[in-house]
Order: structure tokens, then sequence, then C-alpha cells
């Protein structure tokens, strides 16, 4: 590329992503074998489950996809607002937007006092950009921290989180499934059958077993997937800008926010926990091991992981050498 | 954005596009002579500062630069900088109604300065003022990232209303002078810009 450019690309977090996804293809690679192998034994009911599963796992999954931003919008009670009515939430988006050269999301607005933020839509014509009253008015962030957040939450329209997050889900959806179908037709078809055949006595359990696995460890990778997002997130957000320290600063404070939220309001924020800028709930666990627990299962990483990132965008912008500058391969 | 974008969860920063601004001048005309409107003679361009030394540095450099080919003395400085409400730096040029050539000479080198120095991504907009004998405003905006015009016609004395007729008449002129931006969901308003 002949134009100079200061934008040095992360490797260590593609690393990461890449073998993150690739765990969870092996995963996947692994669960279809072992569908086949019971599928080949030509058990009918045991591949009636699986059918049936996939089918349910892979609708519910596309369904979600498809209308992820009313699910969302409407979870979150919000509404959609328009440039009258929130001029400078939309004069900020609308800057941000023509920066990145990407169309602008729908804006909306949900009437919370928890401060946060989040972004949803099958892709970027049809998502959705929120945030909370809470942001907006109770959580004094000065103008360069909102757009800082809302840089963020561009950033996740831009890379397709909701479509990659739900593609990598589907599998622990359809396992999921399969270990409950597995146990129903456990307790319910049991008798039916009678002594007739053994290997059809061994097979469900199987079933069971290997889906309730493969369920484990996705859900695991999932997890650790949407971690590295949320990084990326903010670093394209915090190169968007161009101020890392903004981000920082919102992040911080949006998070104090958080604490201070009775515990009532977060339940009830739990489910779009996925989307948000900050998580709402904190997997806390009292002892000794819970500190590391809760950072395995958790969809966002920690805030000190965070603002040692934007720290490190930060030491990048402020190194001398403009004259030359560093281009990407 | 590829594939591979998506997966990894990157954003590469778009690149400005520089060139379709010459055809600001010629335009200028074309409008003149179907609608009356004529330019002020005030141009900007807005991008967005980046925190640390080395664009500081930078933008020092760009009004010196065009400070300096002013040579004018004592006729004041052509050149004001003004921040924002949004947090957009906004360096202004005036210069005289017909010196339109003159004006995008001078916006061209603010662009390049600021492409030179890696900062491309950070310009935002530029946007050229006119205005006609009945007072009425308009502006062309020139997007950057598109490589588009559009036009931005705040209606005078109302708060945060445009007159969108007027703009569509502009797009309609010079549809085949300049690039205009077909997505109208992209032409974003720019209330009280500098120089407007």
């Amino acid at each position: 590329m002949a134009t100079p450019t200061r934008y040095a690309p992360d490797r260590g977090l593609t690393v990461r992503m890449t073998a993150t996804m690739f765990l969870l293809g092996l995963v996947f690679v692994a669960f279809v074998a072992l569908i086949i192998g019971i599928m080949s034994a030509a058990h009918a009911s045991a591949g009636a489950i699986i059918f049936i599963a996939v089918i349910f796992g892979g609708g519910s999954a596309f369904l979600s996809l498809f209308y992820s931003d009313k699910i969302a919008l409407a979870a979150a009670g919000a509404r959609e607002v328009s440039p009258q009515e929130a001029p400078q939430l939309h004069g900020i988006v609308d800057r941000l937007c023509a920066l990145a050269d990407m169309p602008k999301p729908r804006v909306a607005i949900a009437p919370t006092r928890m401060p946060n933020a989040f972004a949803t839509g099958r892709n970027s014509k049809n998502s959705v950009l929120c945030v909370t009253d809470g942001l907006l008015r109770y959580s004094d962030l000065t103008q360069e921290e909102l757009e800082g957040v809302l840089a963020h939450e561009l950033s996740h329209v831009a890379h397709k989180d909701v479509q990659v997050m739900t593609y990598a889900s589907l599998l622990a959806i359809v396992a999921g499934l399969l270990v409950r179908f597995a146990f129903y037709s456990e307790i319910f078809g049991g008798g039916r059958r009678g002594g007739n055949n053994s290997q059809a006595a061994l097979l469900i359990p199987l079933i069971m077993l290997g889906s309730a696995l493969v369920y484990a460890i996705s859900f695991l990778l999932i997890r650790l997937l949407s971690r590295y997002r949320e990084l990326a997130a903010d670093r394209s957000g915090a190169l968007l800008t161009q101020n890392p320290s903004a981000l920082m600063s919102a992040l911080t404070k949006v998070s104090q926010g958080m604490n201070r939220i009775p515990t009532q309001d977060l339940r009830a924020a739990e489910p779009l926990n996925a989307f948000y800028f900050t998580p709402a709930m904190k997997l806390t666990r009292g002892g000794g091991g819970g500190k590391s627990l809760s950072a395995l299962f958790s969809t966002h990483p920690s805030l000190e992981k965070r603002i040692e990132q934007l720290e490190k965008i930060q030491r990048e912008l402020s190194q001398p050498g403009a004259g030359n500058p560093r281009g990407i391969q | 954005m590829g594939i591979l974008d998506t997966l990894f969860g990157r954003t590469k920063p778009v690149q400005p596009k520089l060139d379709d601004l010459f055809g600001l001048p010629s335009a200028a005309v074309q409008l003149e002579a179907a609608t009356g409107f004529k330019p002020t003679g005030s141009g900007s361009v807005s991008f967005r500062a980046a925190e640390g030394r080395p664009f500081a540095d930078i933008q020092k450099e760009v009004l010196e630069l065009l400070d300096m080919d002013n040579g004018k003395p004592g006729a004041g400085l052509p050149v004001e900088v003004t921040k924002d409400s949004y947090g957009y730096t906004w360096i202004v040029s005036n210069h005289l109604s017909d010196e339109m050539d003159v004006l995008v000479t001078d916006l061209h080198a603010v662009n390049s300065a600021l492409v030179d120095g890696g900062f491309g991504p950070q310009l935002l907009c530029t946007l050229v003022a006119f205005s006609d004998d009945n007072h009425r405003r308009l502006s062309l905006v020139y997007l950057y990232k598109r490589g588009t015009f559009y036009p931005f016609a705040p209606v005078p004395g109302s708060q945060d209303r445009r007159d969108n007729a007027l703009e569509l008449q502009v797009k309609g002129i010079l549809g085949e002078d300049l690039k205009i931006e077909q997505d109208l969901a992209r032409w974003f308003p720019v209330w009280g810009a500098p120089g407007l």
C-alpha cells in the first residue's frame, strides 16, 4: 500500500481469535462425526432425535438472527429515535459513520437508568444502535467519552459480530437441544423398546453424553471468542476516534456506574448481556477460585484487560515519527 | 470489508479520496448560472484530531503552510481554526468570492499534509459555502471516504431545518459536474459548521 498509515494490526489478537475459531471448528467436526457414526448405526429413534434437534436449533438460531434487532429492542424496551428527538446522538453517529464509511444504523434509546449501550442486527443495513437513558443522562460521560462508546458499538456492527456469534453458537444450541431430547426419549421411550436391541439402549446415552461434552466445550469457546470480539471492537473504536483515552475513561465510569445500580435491575438485563458495552451482571463467586471461574464464563474481558489494550494503542499514537509511518502489509 | 476482516474483527482505516475536489470551481460556475448562488469565498476542512504529539505537530505545520502562501501582510489571517461541539477540528480558509480555485488549492494542501503524515483516515469532510441575493445559505459538502458531494442548505433563522427542495434542486443541477452522493441517508447535516 502506497498511502502512509499509522495503523498497526494487532497480530496477537488475530492469532488468538483464529485459534479459538479453529478449536470451535474442530469440536464441530468431531460432533458431526459422532452424529454420522450414530446415524450409520441406523437406529431410527436416534436419527429422528438428531434430525429434530438440527431443525429446531437451526430454526431458532436463524429466527433470532433474522429478528435480532427487533428482539433486542423489545427486550430492552427501547424506542427508535429520530434526528429531531436526539440531535446530538444522531450527530455523533453521523460523523463516525462518515469517518468509517459505513451506512448509518438506526438509533434507539432504552429507558433504563443503567448506563450502557448495545448494537444488534443481522447486517449493517438492518442494525440498530441502542443507548440507555442512563448513559446519556446519569453517567456524566463527556461528549468524547460518549463518542468512544458509540464507536465501540459501531465497530461491532462493522465486524458483523451478531452474525459471527450466532454462527458460532449454532453448534452449542443444537448440542444443548440434543441433550434434552435424548434425555426425554430415555425417560418416555425406554419402556416401549423392550429388551430386543441392546445397541439402542447404549446409543441414546451416548448421544446425550457426547452432546453434553460438545455443549460444555463450545460454550467456553464461544465465551472466549466473545471476549476477543470485545477487545477487537475496543481497538477499532479507539482507532476510529483516535482517542483511546476517552474510551478508557468511559469504560471506567460506566463500570463504576454498573456497580452502583441495584441488583434487581441487573437481573432483568441479563439476557441482553452479550450485546452490552460492559456486562450488566457479573458472575462473582466467593472464595479463592471464584475470580478465574467468572473470567472463564464471562462475555466481556475484564476492565483491566480492556484498559491495558487501550493503553497500548495510546502509546502507539503518541509515538514520534509521523514522517516515517509504518505501512500495512 | 473482506470475509477475513469480518472473521477477525478488524476494520481497515478508510483512506480519503482527494481528486474529485478539483471539480468544485467548474461546478461553482454552473451553480451560479443555474440558481444565482455565489461562492462566499469561504471553505473549510473538518477532521478528527488524534491524541498524541505527532498529530499536533502536523496540524501546526498545516497552519504555517496556509498562512505562508497568503502573501498579503497586514491583510489579517485568512485561516481560522475552530473546534466544534462534536470534537472535530475545522480549518477555515477565507478568500474572495471569485477565487474558487485558490480556495480549493488551499483545502487540498490541508488534505495532502494530513494524508502524507498518515492521518488520511481522520479527514471527515470539506465544505464550501455559497449564498444567493436573498441571503439563503447553501454549502457543498465533500465526503472524503466516499469521494462524493452533497448539498446542505440550512433554513436561515430556524433551528435544525433543512431546505430539502433546494438541496434536491442542486443535486439535479450538479449531477453532471460532480459526483453527487446517491445515498440520501449519508447527507448528514452539519449545523453550525464554521464558514457556513
